[in-house]
């Protein structure tokens, strides 16, 4: 039931994904829609080319919450690289973010 | 299938609808079990059985109440809850297989999460939910919640997701057990969960007191429903949980009226002729070395004899010592084992706090079925602690041999030793249990003990209010009528003493008797001799008055004839008789 975004926009075609994330929602909640674009434009500001979302909505497939050990909604699962790290909430603190994922903020293009 | 347990009749037509536990004691507490389809808070400190009761609800609930459980596992993970489970005797692995019961880890590692902004808990939700739906439960464990406090940092978040997920097993109307650690203080949990689980409050506790831990359970709070409200004692054990009362609160046990012999003739007379009533309860009470035991063995004697049951607990002796020491009277136990009429179960009333006994000796009548019981001594067992709480412990016990129609026999040791001291005084409390209270004694007297017994009470029936002594010997137990010497009671020496004296004077009044007999006879012989004596002085007096009266008629007839001749010699005439006194 996972959909998988199109993370592949960055340069290195071909090449396997380094950063393979899972998003795990609970329906159409402000939350849940608040969580994807943030993590989407997280992602593209920072992993841009490197990264696949997976998105999970737990309201069609039950099993999973458990298998995946989800509690909170919205819950980002970054599989790979080892080890596995969860990230709860709605992804609004992009720093928070970023250390969570362990990945080293990009300097802001210059203008 | 939700038990429902409807209350009595003036209460509201939509009584509270009830989930039994099964649980042997909860439900007679909580009055039919736990708040049906409402969550229930169950709190204590460690290592006080939460989980296990918690367990044990599900369990139950799926094989004796074909409600199906979910159990979500906070802390320990399933294979570790399926092992600690086996040793009461639960196969959780195979009621998961049946689809009865799931079980949900649910892992939860703080160092894992990375907060960012705002979340709620829905995957817990969905997880549970999802949970209940694969087997259609009807109860939830979540043991223990509390650990989401640990796991999760934004607490305003976590206790309005509380709130809302017992709201919401509420709405799904699944009966839950929620556990909780008991907080310092005065706190119940500590995180306040009984904030969010208002409708029934279960607190365990686990406490030393001599060196013997207890396990005790309170209702702190059932909303909507009457409970009951003391601290009650429960166990842990092979066969699970186990909350005394184990039997029911009610007075209400059948009064047989079949009397049983007690094994002692005499004392079967003491108590109108037949012995004590069949399930009722017989306190035999003494000072040391007053012949307790021997009395209560007597009574398995007999019972063992009717080809009945009998099951000894046994606190002071082993099985061995009390076999070889009842030979010492003539009883001998060993055919009665051998046959499986007799049972002893000897151990030490330390080992194991008296609820633990008390669920012992449960277990082991169940067993045996024994017509009758004994405990050798209760004193040991119960009294050491702390007499408040043995009082209610004895009380189950003995209500439930009642109840089961057991006749049982308690010893109890008093202090002190003399009957001066008033030692019975100290067993009030008990005897007001029992049926037939047999008090013995020892009477000491003339530089020895001997022992008395006599029948203090004897609920329904007339019994004797003499003392009479006791004695053991190689044929067993005799009891012989004591003797009153002026305002005491004469018993051992004293009374052969006094048999003695009293047979030497019987002897002695037969031989004065005699005596006065033969004394007259003696007198009557000499007053015959001395009649006689007289007799013959008379006839010897009569026969010289003859003689003399004889000897002077002749004289007088020859003096006259004399003086005839020589008138005539002279030539006279024949004179007169009266003319022959003139020569004189």
């Amino acid at each position: 039931m996972s959909s998988l975004m199109s993370g592949k926009t960055g340069p290195k075609i071909g090449a396997m994904p380094e950063f393979q994330l899972r998003l795990y929602l609970a329906g159409q909640t402000p939350k849940s829609v608040a969580a994807l674009a943030n993590l989407q434009r997280i992602c593209e500001t920072h992993l841009a080319g490197q990264y696949t979302i997976d998105i999970i909505d737990l309201t069609k497939t039950h099993h999973l919450a458990a298998s995946d050990e989800i509690l909170a909604i919205p819950t980002l699962v970054r599989r790979l690289p080892e080890p596995i790290k969860k990230i709860i909430g709605d992804l609004s603190n992009e720093h928070r973010v970023l250390v969570g994922l362990d990945v080293r903020p990009v300097e802001r293009e210059s203008p | 299938m939700l038990k429902t347990n409807k209350k009595k009749k003036h209460e509201k037509p939509q009584a509270l609808l009830k989930a039994a536990t099964g649980i042997v004691g909860l439900d007679e507490i909580t009055g039919g079990g736990l708040p049906a389809g409402r969550p229930t808070l169950i709190c204590g400190s460690a290592g006080c059985g939460k989980t296990m009761l918690a367990v044990e609800f599900l369990v139950r609930g799926a094989s004796q109440f074909d409600e199906p459980g979910v159990f979500m596992m906070f802390e320990e993970n399933a294979a570790e809850l399926i092992a600690n489970v086996r040793s009461m005797g639960f196969d959780l692995e195979d009621l998961v297989a049946r689809k009865m019961i799931a079980l949900d880890h649910v892992h939860i590692e703080r160092s894992e999460f990375e907060e960012t902004g705002e979340y709620d808990l829905e995957g817990l939700f969905i997880r549970l939910g999802y949970a209940i739906d694969s087997i259609g439960a009807k109860r939830v464990v979540l043991d223990t919640v509390e650990a989401l406090f640990a796991g999760l940092p934004n607490q305003t978040i976590l206790r309005s997701e509380l709130r809302r997920l017992f709201r919401w097993l509420k709405d799904r109307g699944v009966t839950t057990i929620i556990t909780g650690e008991r907080g310092d203080g005065t706190a119940i949990t500590r995180y306040g969960l009984e904030e969010y689980v208002a409708d029934c409050v279960i607190v365990l506790d686990q406490r030393m007191r001599d060196q013997i831990s207890t396990r005790r359970l309170r209702v702190l709070k059932y909303r909507g429903t009457g409970h009951g409200t003391n601290e009650y004692p429960f166990l842990i054990g092979a066969h699970g949980f186990s909350v005394l009362p184990v039997t029911s609160l009610h007075l209400d046990h059948h009064a047989s009226t079949e009397r049983i012999s007690t094994g002692i003739p005499r004392l079967d007379e003491m108590l109108s002729g037949k012995g004590v009533f069949r399930g009722s309860s017989v306190l035999v009470s003494g000072s040391p070395g007053t012949g307790k035991s021997s009395i209560a063995a007597k009574f398995i004697e007999a019972a063992c004899q009717r080809g009945e049951r009998s099951l000894v607990f046994a606190y002071e002796e082993s099985k061995a010592q009390i076999v070889r020491n009842m030979r010492s009277i003539g009883i001998d136990f060993q055919p009665w084992i051998d046959k499986g009429l007799l049972e002893i179960h000897s151990s030490r009333p330390t080992l194991m706090g008296h609820e633990q006994h008390l669920v012992l000796m449960h277990d082991l009548v169940r067993a045996f079925s024994p017509t009758v019981v004994v405990v050798d001594p209760i004193s040991n067992l119960f009294m050491a602690h702390d007499d408040s709480e043995v009082k209610p412990t004895l009380m189950r016990l003995i209500d439930w041999l009642k109840e089961e129609q057991i006749t049982a026999i308690l010893t109890s040791l008093t202090g002190g030793g003399d009957a001066s001291s008033e030692p019975e005084d100290s067993q009030v409390g008990v005897s007001s249990l029992m049926d037939t209270w047999l008090l013995l004694r020892n009477t000491e007297f003339a530089g020895e003990r001997n022992r008395t017994i006599f029948v203090r009470k004897s609920r329904g029936m007339a019994h004797s209010n003499q003392v009479r002594e006791f004695i053991l010997g190689d044929h067993g137990i005799n009891l012989v009528d004591v003797y009153l010497s002026s305002d005491r009671v004469l018993t051992g020496s004293a009374r052969m003493a006094q048999e003695a004296h009293e047979r030497a004077a019987a002897t002695l009044r037969g031989q004065d008797h005699e005596l006065k007999l033969r004394q007259l006879a003696g007198k009557r012989k000499t007053i015959e001799a001395q009649i006689a004596a007289l007799r013959a002085e008379v006839d010897s007096d009569l026969a010289e008055i003859n003689f003399a009266v004889a000897e002077r008629t002749l004289r007088d007839k020859t003096a006259h004839q004399d003086t005839n001749a020589i008138f005539q010699r002279r030539g006279g005439k024949t004179r007169t008789k009266g003319a022959t006194r003139d020569p004189q």
